[in-house]
């Protein structure tokens, strides 16, 4: 049982969103975030120009069983890459138990 | 009889339009500044027009309007009074005038003398102490207002400068706009600029503005006001006049604007909102020194220089470490020193004399508005000071100033 943790483009959430149903990861959460990185933002406001450290992007927080976790990490990857610098980034935690909170269930029975 | 209802039913509209300006004003300055500073500039427009009223009723319409000059009037008019109050004997009077009634010449001036105060306050916003403010745009409004106004409009020795040439101002590039942004000016450099917006090195950095659309909205509505602001100066519903003040404020407008989206979008090669917004104001104070003596063409050409000058002055602005979040003193001194001096240059009036007459009363009145703003402004800092603390303007001052925020349930940043 594994946690991943993928920072993506706002702009891709959709297509990964898609690539995860078809690699039958049906359920996770996102959140929005601001971070810091390497992209630099170039904006203008009344003749000045400055740039914005400010990077928004969407933070999916997935929890699978070992088995589906390359097939989830090849969605994402697939999915939201541009080829550009600020695509995100992919984390695999370690997850000691889950549960259902309905049912009491244990384990990868609360998920796939 | 039927003549005056007329007259004076325009006039009164003219009143309600200056009046929706306000509204114009505090969206403008609302959307171009931060969110966290929302309460304290709504406060501050309800003060002007609210105190504006009430101390034009008691001192400003007798102090602009005296008649008779019979405090200094030994060289032609600098200073009279005609006492404390409105006179209820000339209201009843309706040949006080063919335009309007004695009531609806004071609430159209009125709405007029709170429209100064206003530019001062976009100019000082998210820093000064709303105290200080209030203090010295009551004795502005009160008092420099309505003197400057008196040396042209209450027939002062500007309406006769030299024998032969008056000076010329329509609606007001000069006594209305300019005087409020020599203020803004003058007040700017006591008060400095707000943390964030020079870096060490002295380079401008942006401070983005929180509501663009309501921008957006206070210009159309401020435009909407101009048809008041110019229509009504008219002084009646004479056909022919208000018709073609109205057509050259609205061209200038509209060539202010474009000329100012495409003059910052050669400049910076960006296409920019806030500057096709100022550029709009700055083509309608550039006209409304000459809005009755110029056509259609001439209206084109002094909105779209207005415009132009509203670019050059906020970058001008910002080299001079001067901070102004609105542009007001781009929009309103800049572009009304270029009206009026537009009115010796183009139009039915345009000649040299005129030119040096419009030069010169735009030195006088601009001498006379730094003096007075430095002394109001320097006898409050020695009072009661200036600017807020660091900490409160960070903290922005609807929390230091006025206890609570402006949207109780968003998140400030």
């Amino acid at each position: 049982m594994k946690k991943i943790e993928a920072i993506i483009r706002k702009s891709k959430f959709d297509e990964v969103v898609k690539a995860l149903h078809d690699a039958e990861v049906y359920f996770f959460s996102y959140w929005d975030v601001t971070g810091v990185g390497n992209e630099k933002i170039g904006k203008v406001y009344r003749g000045i120009t400055y740039s914005t450290k400010d990077i928004q992007r969407r933070y999916l927080s997935i929890v699978v069983s070992d088995s589906f976790v390359d097939a989830t990490v090849d969605a994402i990857i697939k999915s939201g890459a541009t080829g550009n610098v600020g695509d995100g980034k992919i984390f695999i935690l370690p997850c000691e138990e889950a549960y259902r909170i309905r049912t009491g269930e244990k384990g990868n029975k609360s998920f796939n | 009889m039927e003549l005056l209802t007329t007259n004076n039913v325009w006039m009164m509209l003219c009143a309600a339009l200056v009046f929706f300006m306000h509204l114009g004003f505090s969206f403008l300055e609302i959307g171009l500044t931060r969110q966290k500073n929302t309460i304290n500039i709504l406060f501050k427009n309800f003060f002007i027009i609210t105190m504006g009223l009430i101390t034009y009723c008691f001192i400003g319409f007798n102090l602009m309007y005296p008649g008779d000059f019979n405090i200094i009037g030994a060289f032609g008019g600098v200073l009279g009074f005609a006492g404390a109050g409105l006179d209820a004997a000339a209201a009843a009077d309706l040949s006080y005038s063919e335009g309007y009634t004695y009531w609806t010449d004071f609430l159209f001036q009125g709405m007029f003398a709170a429209t100064a105060g206003t530019i001062i306050s976009g100019a000082v916003a998210e820093r000064i102490k709303i105290n200080s403010f209030m203090l010295i745009v009551l004795l502005y409004v009160t008092i420099v207002y309505p003197i400057v106004g008196s040396w042209q409009w209450g027939s002062g020795f500007l309406s006769t400068l030299t024998d032969e040439v008056g000076f010329y101002d329509f609606a007001g590039s000069t006594l209305v706009h300019s005087v409020g942004g020599w203020g803004a000016l003058v007040i700017i450099y006591l008060l400095g600029a707000r943390k964030g917006k020079f870096d060490s090195d002295g380079k401008a950095l942006a401070i983005p503005g929180s509501n663009i659309p309501l921008s957006a909205a206070g210009v159309l509505i401020l435009w909407l006001g101009w048809f008041g602001f110019n229509g009504g100066s008219v002084l009646s519903a004479d056909p022919a006049n208000t018709s073609l003040v109205l057509v050259t404020t609205c061209l200038a407008a509209a060539a202010g604007g474009l000329g100012a989206a495409l003059f910052s979008g050669f400049l910076y090669k960006n296409l920019d909102l806030t500057m096709f917004m100022n550029g709009v104001l700055g083509g309608l104070v550039g006209i409304t020194a000459g809005a009755d003596q110029m056509g259609p063409t001439e209206a084109i050409i002094i909105g779209a220089i207005g415009g132009v000058i509203v670019v050059l002055g906020v970058a001008l602005l910002d080299k001079c470490k001067l901070d102004d979040p609105v542009g007001a003193i781009p929009v309103h001194l800049f572009a009304g020193i270029w009206g009026t001096l537009a009115v010796g240059i183009f139009g039915a009036s345009a000649s040299f004399d005129q030119f040096m007459v419009q030069l010169a009363s735009v030195g006088i009145v601009g001498a006379f508005c730094v003096i007075c703003t430095f002394i109001i402004a320097l006898g409050v800092k020695a009072i009661i000071g200036l600017r807020v603390s660091d900490e409160e303007e960070t903290q922005g001052l609807d929390i230091a100033e006025h206890g609570t925020g402006a949207y109780a349930d968003f998140s400030m940043r």
